[in-house]
């Protein structure tokens, strides 16, 4: 028997999000100290840490490609442009938020702290190489994820909202389990690199066990990103949670599941790819499609923008199925520019809300163009970019996936791909057409907060930067790809 | 290719109408009407204006582009900002500036509210029409083409008519259902370029030098041939068309009808005919029998409307026809009566729309039966609308009759049958445009709502006067509108139609090293050869 060899382990390779995690700590404590009237420092607070975990990620970015803890966790630029992306997230969220929970009257501090290890959780996610520190990273994420969704502890639909996702995410979690076990029984390791060379090495291409483990992971991870046929919870989930999480649940955790998608899938099975590649071509047709016909019938939009998100994890999935390096940036790009004009949109809902007023119907907004020109453009912006029009982010971000369709030569996916983003043009523009033709709500008054508004404003201008200056992001995508 | 003026006059003519359109977005409080409507209006004249600075720098003896400009826009992926014209986008882009100045000028009082929001949605569809008449690059032309959608679905969708929310999304999803598949094309390009060459560009001028592979040229050009045929449009993609004009206001519909329809023509001529040259071959018959159904069937519908405005609409079709039966007989004298024909359509159609709409905002209906006998009140307006109708039927001394003729005539060199059928349209033109004239100007004044009914203002007066001036120049006297296109025509017919000798006979070959006979197999490629650079085929012509 051999003496297991424990090294020291690298911090470095964790430091962002173990800042993070001793951060939150930190401030449950504090919160036992700060009065009922002031509890915003809470969301002051927790911008701190987030700024403090975003430094770290500076600070790790110079030393490359690392890893520790037996090789299960790794710090390479793939990972460190999510946890980025999961620190901006984080900012916009919980500026959206200050305002909406004073509300709805749940301005607690856990709400945050809550959040916090939400973020966490997808950072353990995206620098997890192992199958185990991938699970446990994943459920540390959707544990949080689903008590922020059954936040509104009072509304009914909220917790409906958050069971139905309990439920079923926890279901999915089991699929995965039992696929990443079947995994472990062929190929005698967790470690993906591990997988990954075992199975080159090893023909398992017709074993019927590597093609369960296969199905089995597919099934749970488009769980995760809401894929269609895995997508009931989401219009349900969407509707009934805070709007703010709402708006954090469309964003965080799906680009951190399609980051662990990414690197399971490429890295861990690329030899399977033809058993794999067909299950997600599928997934990304039938999202597309059925994700933007439902989404034509609704009436609230918080559902509304539900049921398109399940079309644009469809889309994304082009990304995957292509698994070039242009597909992979592409994926990246697009949850960058997804982030901030999907925030965007769901923060032009939360300042339709005010204490009466749910604000999350199409024809809430009436007239919002009229009354307020400068946020009304901005949602239209927003609404451009949704459908994938230029000269925004969402146009840069859907050619881009598109080509990696077309190099690859997926010619059908990317027409169904267009022919969807024509289909959403439709019932984005209604909100556009409700907002500008429609006449104005008498006496609508908008309960506004300065964060709420910098936050329209900033995702905005992101959106339409990205949109015509894209080279940057591109690059940035570009040369942080995962290294196969 | 070069920039002859050494500065970007170019950028200069897109950006002006933005540099308008963004003080009065944030500064103008709207209820200053007046300066909104001021400041726009310098705006598009100065777009004008600065675009005049092109004629008398502009070079008739080469294909080449001209005023070229190029910096790198997305490196990562080879897109560039890369503008320049050439004889078949030259006079495009002087239609563009000048119709978008009379649109705003007759909207003076026609529009009433939201004002800063016109204003600002005229002057951002001018920045897409301009970029999409100078680019050069096909993923910055593509941002272009887009970028005129959204103000003009708001332009149909807020000032429009009673059913303005139906026909402001059709035209959308229409316009954008096309134009989605070409992108996935222009992606297709993309990559096969880059296979054959090792490049990665979007460059369309690159692209015209390679023959890509038949079976790719042939998708490719099915997706070009629905972006372009709805926006022309083509039978049977044309539905959108009269409903977007019957509830369009009225600068809504002389852009419209004046420059948007021009994008799909436009389209045809730069790229479905260069980059996919020998799938355009096999695709004439199709395309000349959906222009001629185009010609006469709509032309036949124009007979039976009851509505003045929808009447022009689907006589815009008709017209259309012409232009794109014109482009597909694939000689000079028919690309050249096509593109002439262009501008002569948008000349007429414009004014066509203008006079509809002047005598709407006088008695809010636009129903023929309503009128008759405005001759006796209106004598100005019967002038300039009786010039319109004419130039519109191609009356011999105004401009309609250059392009047509041209156009019949480059039809008739390949085939009678082609000619005889759209001469037929001409007929059918004639008769519906007169026959409105006549319903409407002559006969009783019978109807006591047209007794007291005031003729043009200064301001209505020279919205027309422009319009019908252009229409005797290029009439009377063609000659300095055809001499900017010979060059550029004469290059497109060498790529699409190597075949075509005349041309070949009235220009000397400039590289005597190559011999004449060689250029016609260029064009022609097995689907099974690998892709050869054309460069050949472009060294004839100067």
């Amino acid at each position: 028997m051999t003496p297991i060899h424990i090294a020291y382990p690298n911090l470095f390779v964790i430091l962002p999000e173990l800042i993070l995690m001793c951060w939150v700590f930190f401030m449950m404590m504090a919160d036992l100290f700060i009065s009922k009237e002031k509890k915003e420092v809470n969301a002051l607070l927790a911008i701190i840490g987030i700024i403090l975990s975003a430094a770290a990620v500076f600070v790790v970015m110079p030393l490359g490609h690392i890893s520790s803890f037996n090789d299960s966790m790794v710090s390479d630029s793939f990972a460190l442009f999510f946890k980025l992306l999961f620190c901006i997230t984080a900012v916009l969220t919980i500026l959206i938020s200050k305002k909406y929970i004073a509300i709805e009257g749940m301005n607690w501090g856990e709400y945050y702290t809550l959040l916090l290890f939400a973020v966490s959780g997808m950072m353990v996610l995206v620098s997890a190489t192992d199958l185990v520190t991938i699970y446990l990273g994943m459920e540390f994420m959707a544990l949080t994820v689903y008590v922020l969704t059954g936040y509104l502890r009072q509304d009914t639909r909220s917790n409906e909202a958050a069971l139905k996702y309990f439920l079923l995410g926890a279901f999915s979690s089991a699929i995965i389990l039992y696929g990443m076990v079947l995994l472990y029984g062929v190929t005698g390791s967790t470690n993906i690199y591990k997988v990954a060379s075992f199975l080159a090495a090893n023909d398992n291409f017709s074993n019927p066990v590597m093609i369960a483990s296969v199905i089995l992971l597919v099934a749970g991870f488009a769980f995760k990103v809401a894929a269609v046929p895995f997508h009931m919870w989401a219009p349900d989930a969407y509707e009934g949670a805070p709007t703010s999480i709402t708006a954090f649940m469309a964003v965080g955790p799906k680009a951190a599941s399609f980051a662990v998608i990414l690197r399971i899938f490429l890295i861990a099975l690329p030899s399977m790819k033809p058993h794999w590649i067909p299950i997600f071509w599928g997934i990304s047709a039938i999202s597309m499609l059925l994700g933007n016909i439902v989404a034509v019938a609704q009436t609230n939009i918080k559902r509304m923008l539900a049921y398109s998100s399940i079309g644009h994890a469809g889309f994304i999935f082009m990304g995957v199925i292509a698994g070039t390096k242009i597909g992979i940036a592409s994926v990246m790009l697009y949850m960058l520019v997804y982030s901030f004009m999907a925030i965007g949109a769901f923060a032009v809902i939360i300042l339709l809300r005010k204490t009466g007023v749910k604000g999350d119907e199409i024809k809430d907004f009436s007239g919002f163009a009229r009354k307020y020109p400068s946020l009304g453009l901005c949602m239209l912006i927003f609404l451009i970019s949704l459908i994938g029009l230029p000269p925004t982010g969402g146009f840069i971000g859907k050619m881009y996936l598109l080509a990696a369709a077309v190099e690859a030569e997926y010619y059908y996916l990317a027409g169904i791909g267009v022919l969807m983003s024509l289909l959403s043009l439709f019932y984005y523009m209604q909100v556009a057409k409700t907002m500008y033709i429609d006449e104005e709500i008498p006496g609508q008054q908008l309960v506004s907060s300065n964060a709420l508004t910098l936050v329209v404003y900033f995702c905005a201008a992101a959106t339409l930067l990205i949109g015509m200056f894209p080279n940057r992001f591109i690059t940035s995508a570009l040369a942080s790809v995962l290294t196969m | 290719m070069n920039n002859v003026l050494g500065f970007p006059i170019l950028s200069l003519i897109i950006f002006l109408p933005l540099i308008g359109a963004i003080p009065i977005m944030l500064f103008v409080p709207k209820q200053k009407e007046e300066l909104i409507r001021w400041l726009s209006a310098i705006t598009t004249f100065g777009t004008f204006l600065v675009s005049l600075i092109l004629i008398p720098n502009f070079n008739n003896n080469t294909h080449e582009m001209q005023f070229v400009e190029r910096h790198s826009w997305i490196p990562s992926i080879g897109v560039q900002y890369f503008l320049g014209i050439d004889g078949i986008s030259f006079l495009l882009i002087l239609l563009t500036t000048l119709v978008t100045f009379i649109a705003v000028m007759s909207s003076w009082h026609a529009i009433g509210e939201r004002l800063k929001e016109f204003h600002v949605s005229i002057l951002i569809l001018e920045v897409g029409m301009l970029g999409a008449f100078m680019a050069l690059d096909f993923i910055f032309f593509y941002v272009f083409w887009e970028i005129m959608l959204v103000p003009m679905y708001f332009i149909i969708g807020i000032w429009g008519g009673p059913r303005k929310l139906y026909a402001a999304i059709k035209f959308f999803l229409y316009t954008l259902f096309g134009s989605v598949f070409m992108l996935v094309a222009i992606l297709a390009l993309f990559f096969v370029y880059h296979h054959y060459t090792g490049v990665y560009t979007f460059e369309i001028l690159k692209y015209m030098e390679l023959n890509f592979p038949y079976n790719i040229q042939w998708w490719v050009f099915l997706a070009f041939f629905l972006g372009f045929a709805v926006k022309v449009p083509m039978f049977p993609f044309h539905t959108w068309l009269p409903d977007a004009h019957v509830e369009a206001p009225t600068a809504g519909s002389v852009i419209l009808a004046g420059i948007l329809l021009k994008m799909g023509t436009y389209g045809f001529v730069r790229f479905a005919l260069t980059i996919t040259p020998d799938a355009a071959q096999t695709f004439v018959p199709f395309i000349v029998t959906l222009s001629l159904i185009a010609i006469v069937y709509a032309g036949l519908i124009c007979l039976a409307q009851k509505d003045m405005k929808k009447l022009i609409a689907y006589s815009s079709v008709s017209h259309m026809g012409f232009i794109t039966l014109g482009t597909f007989t694939f000689n000079p004298q028919g690309l050249e009566g096509a593109i002439l024909q262009m501008i002569n359509h948008g000349l007429s159609s414009a004014a066509l729309f203008l006079i509809v709409g002047l005598i709407y905002e006088r008695r809010h209906t636009r129903m023929i039966s309503d009128f008759g006998g405005l001759a006796k009140v209106m004598p100005v307006y019967a002038v300039l609308f009786a010039v319109a109708t004419f130039s519109s039927i191609g009356l011999p001394g105004l401009n309609g009759f250059i392009g047509e003729f041209l156009v019949l005539l480059g039809a008739f060199k390949v085939s009678y049958i082609w000619a005889l059928i759209a001469a037929s349209g001409i007929v059918i033109g004639a008769a519906y445009a007169l026959w409105l004239y006549q319903r409407t100007m002559f006969g009783k004044l019978e109807n006591p709502e047209n007794m007291n009914l005031t003729d043009l203002t200064f301001r209505e007066r020279w919205t027309l006067i422009p319009l019908v001036i252009m229409m005797f120049w290029i009439g009377l006297y063609p000659k300095p509108f055809l001499d900017t296109m010979h060059a550029s025509v004469n290059n497109i017919v060498q790529r699409v139609n190597p075949g075509y000798t005349p041309a070949l006979e009235s220009f000397k070959v400039e590289n005597s090293s190559i011999p004449a006979a060689d250029h016609l197999p260029a064009g022609h490629v097995n689907m099974n050869e690998p892709a050869v650079p054309a460069d050949t085929a472009h060294h004839a012509g100067h």
